[in-house]
């Protein structure tokens, strides 16, 4: 037997001491603690949608497969019963009214801090940051007071949830836009400006061109944040035409549901995962050629602090 | 002051006009209420004008969470719920970002997408998803029960009966965990993934014992990331009601936020909610800050970088 075998018999068969000071040894315990945890995070939701294709009634078994609570039962399913469809349409709107709002106004926040530096724009930054650390709660009582009382005008209903979803969407957009602002640093923008282009040429052909990518996650994240809240929407709600997708599962997992709630919840899984690869692939398309990290793990890492 | 400020100042002002109107005046409108009045009907009266406040409600507020008081118990058992439940989720979340960190080789990029998923998932689907695992009949519970786990628990007085919707406090805290360790993972995943592998190498170079290097460099290297982390998923915990709801329903698992919820939309008392929610404030603006300290020194490290 060669010297070089009988060290590594040695080292496979050595003492637990051994292998613990091996600062090289494959963590095996760690690998199992990581992969269970993506079992325990991902199986009941995946289970969750397993009962939405049930045949019977029950939420909590597997019973066959079909399409009932999709759309096959003429009263029960999702397609079928207005309160479950009114509540996946009135999401998608909301959504689309958040973002269409907080992404302009998001990025134009972001570009006009940028150039605005002076005084004010140190209040403005903390003020921008509250809304990150302010618990929902805080933030949809505040809300709620408000659209009851000062700005009664308003009401409750659509525009106030629109308007409270954009407000802490705003922030986030405004960190995704300055995040990537950052990385084009300040020399485009004079060369552009010392060849005699008007700060609003500067911005619409110099900066904005370079801003796509952040502004295609920044409509990605926007619609992420719209479609996953529930306590603004709820507390903004003005009755049941205003309730959203979360707000019915909220209203009924407990009551006495029908799997045809698997299938509403199912089809808004659906919807967010297609967002996310069509904004993926606006993401690759649009960061193309530039060496930074996969633009998977960019996009990853822009949701790193979810305040929610 | 820079060419065209006009035109920067334009740009800007939408927003901040917005987030004025929107979120500070929203804040003052708690204030308002909270030190404000309510008419015979318990319609809230705010007191705009700081000079009008009442502090009745926030006395009956603060009288409210102090020993004794009507929502003593729900404020204590928040917090243990939290600082339990935070702990538990850093057991957790500590590992499994290490691991996908520094080990996890030709699966990190697959790891790293099964982290985030649950961020695309909507938090209350992933509630409700246990719910049906959860049921008399579910599968959680039958594998719970296989597994002897239910009769274990009922033996240290950890579980209540057979029901683990019905108001059990381990059933809440394992939900708070599982809704809101990704939340933790992803930045603990962006300190740990920062630390130089060079840096821990010296250390055991140096003569360090793998704990005592893990104790004295990679713990302190970590510490603003996973402090972040942990007011990251404490303050919306905090303010959590849909979780005991849904996970519960009993009044021997509500919340603080629980009894906001319950003053604010339920019952006629908008301006005690308001009073609540602004004592709760007062709690969590030590948590918050510390927080909005660590971003702006991000932000401020990304704008030099």
């Amino acid at each position: 037997m060669s010297t070089t075998a009988v060290r590594l018999a040695r080292v496979r068969a050595g003492s637990l001491r051994a292998r613990l000071q091996n600062p090289w040894r494959r963590p095996r315990l760690l690998a199992v603690t990581t992969w269970l945890y993506v079992l325990w995070s991902l199986v009941p939701v995946l289970l969750a949608i397993r009962f939405a294709f049930n045949e019977g009634r029950s939420r909590t078994a597997a019973q066959g497969w079909s399409l009932r609570w999709f759309w096959g039962d003429p009263t029960l399913s999702v397609f079928h019963d207005p309160t479950l469809q009114s509540a996946l349409i009135h999401s998608l709107v909301l959504a689309a009214l958040v973002m269409v709002v907080a992404v302009p106004l998001g990025t134009m926040l972001a570009l006009g801090l940028r150039g605005w530096g002076g005084r004010l724009s140190g209040p403005v930054n903390v003020v921008l940051l509250l809304p990150l650390v302010t618990p929902e709660l805080m933030f949809a009582v505040g809300m709620f007071l408000l659209f009851t009382t000062a700005f009664g005008f308003i009401g409750l209903g659509t525009t106030a949830q629109a308007i409270g979803q954009v407000t802490f969407t705003l922030s986030w957009v405004v960190l995704i836009v300055r995040g990537r602002l950052a990385t084009i640093g300040p020399d485009v923008e004079e060369a552009a400006a010392d060849l005699g282009a008007p700060p609003l040429h500067v911005v619409w052909r110099v900066l904005l061109p370079l801003l796509l990518p952040a502004v295609a996650a920044s409509f990605l994240v926007a619609f992420a944040l719209s479609i996953d809240d529930f306590v603004v929407a709820q507390y903004l709600s003005g009755g049941a035409e205003t309730t959203t997708v979360p707000m019915r599962i909220y209203a009924q997992a407990r009551g006495a549901p029908t799997p045809a709630l698997n299938a509403l919840a199912t089809l808004m899984l659906l919807v967010s995962l297609l967002a996310l690869v069509l904004a993926y692939a606006v993401f690759r398309a649009l960061t193309r050629g530039e060496q930074r990290g996969s633009a998977l793990a960019q996009l990853a890492t822009i949701d790193s602090g979810g305040a929610r | 002051m820079r060419r065209g400020a006009l035109t920067w100042r334009l740009l800007a002002i939408p927003g901040v006009a917005w987030l004025a109107a929107f979120f500070l005046v929203a804040f003052y409108a708690i204030v308002s209420v909270g030190f404000g009045n309510v008419t015979t009907l318990y319609q809230p009266v705010p007191h705009w004008n700081p000079l009008d406040w009442n502090v009745g409600y926030v006395w009956v507020a603060v009288k409210a969470v102090l020993p004794g008081g009507q929502t003593w118990d729900a404020f204590l058992r928040t917090v243990i719920y939290v600082v339990v439940a935070v702990a538990l989720s850093l057991a957790i979340g500590f590992p499994v970002a290490w691991y996908t960190a520094r080990h996890a080789g030709r699966w990190r990029g697959v790891l790293l997408v099964a982290l985030v998923l649950p961020f695309w998932i909507s938090y209350l689907m992933r509630m409700f998803a246990w719910t049906n695992l959860l049921a008399t009949d579910g599968y959680a519970t039958k594998a719970l029960h296989a597994l002897s786990i239910d009769s274990l628990l009922s033996s240290v007085g950890l579980l209540d009966g057979r029901d683990w919707l019905g108001g059990q406090h381990v059933a809440v805290v394992m939900a708070l965990v599982y809704g809101y360790v990704p939340y933790l993972i992803l930045p603990l995943f962006v300190a740990l993934d920062r630390i130089d592998d060079r840096v821990i190498e010296a250390a055991r170079d140096l003569g360090a014992s793998p704990a005592g290097a893990f104790w004295r460099v990679v713990v302190p290297l970590a510490r603003t990331g996973t402090l972040a982390g942990i007011v990251l998923i404490a303050l919306p915990m905090f303010g959590d009601y849909y979780t005991p709801d849904l996970i519960s329903g009993s009044p021997n698992t509500s919340m603080l936020g629980n009894a906001i919820n319950g003053y604010v939309q339920g019952g006629p008392d908008k301006a005690l909610g308001a009073a609540l929610t602004l004592v709760a404030s007062a709690f969590l603006l030590v948590l918050m800050f510390s927080y909005l300290r660590v971003l702006r020194a991000d932000q401020r490290e990304a704008q030099r970088a």
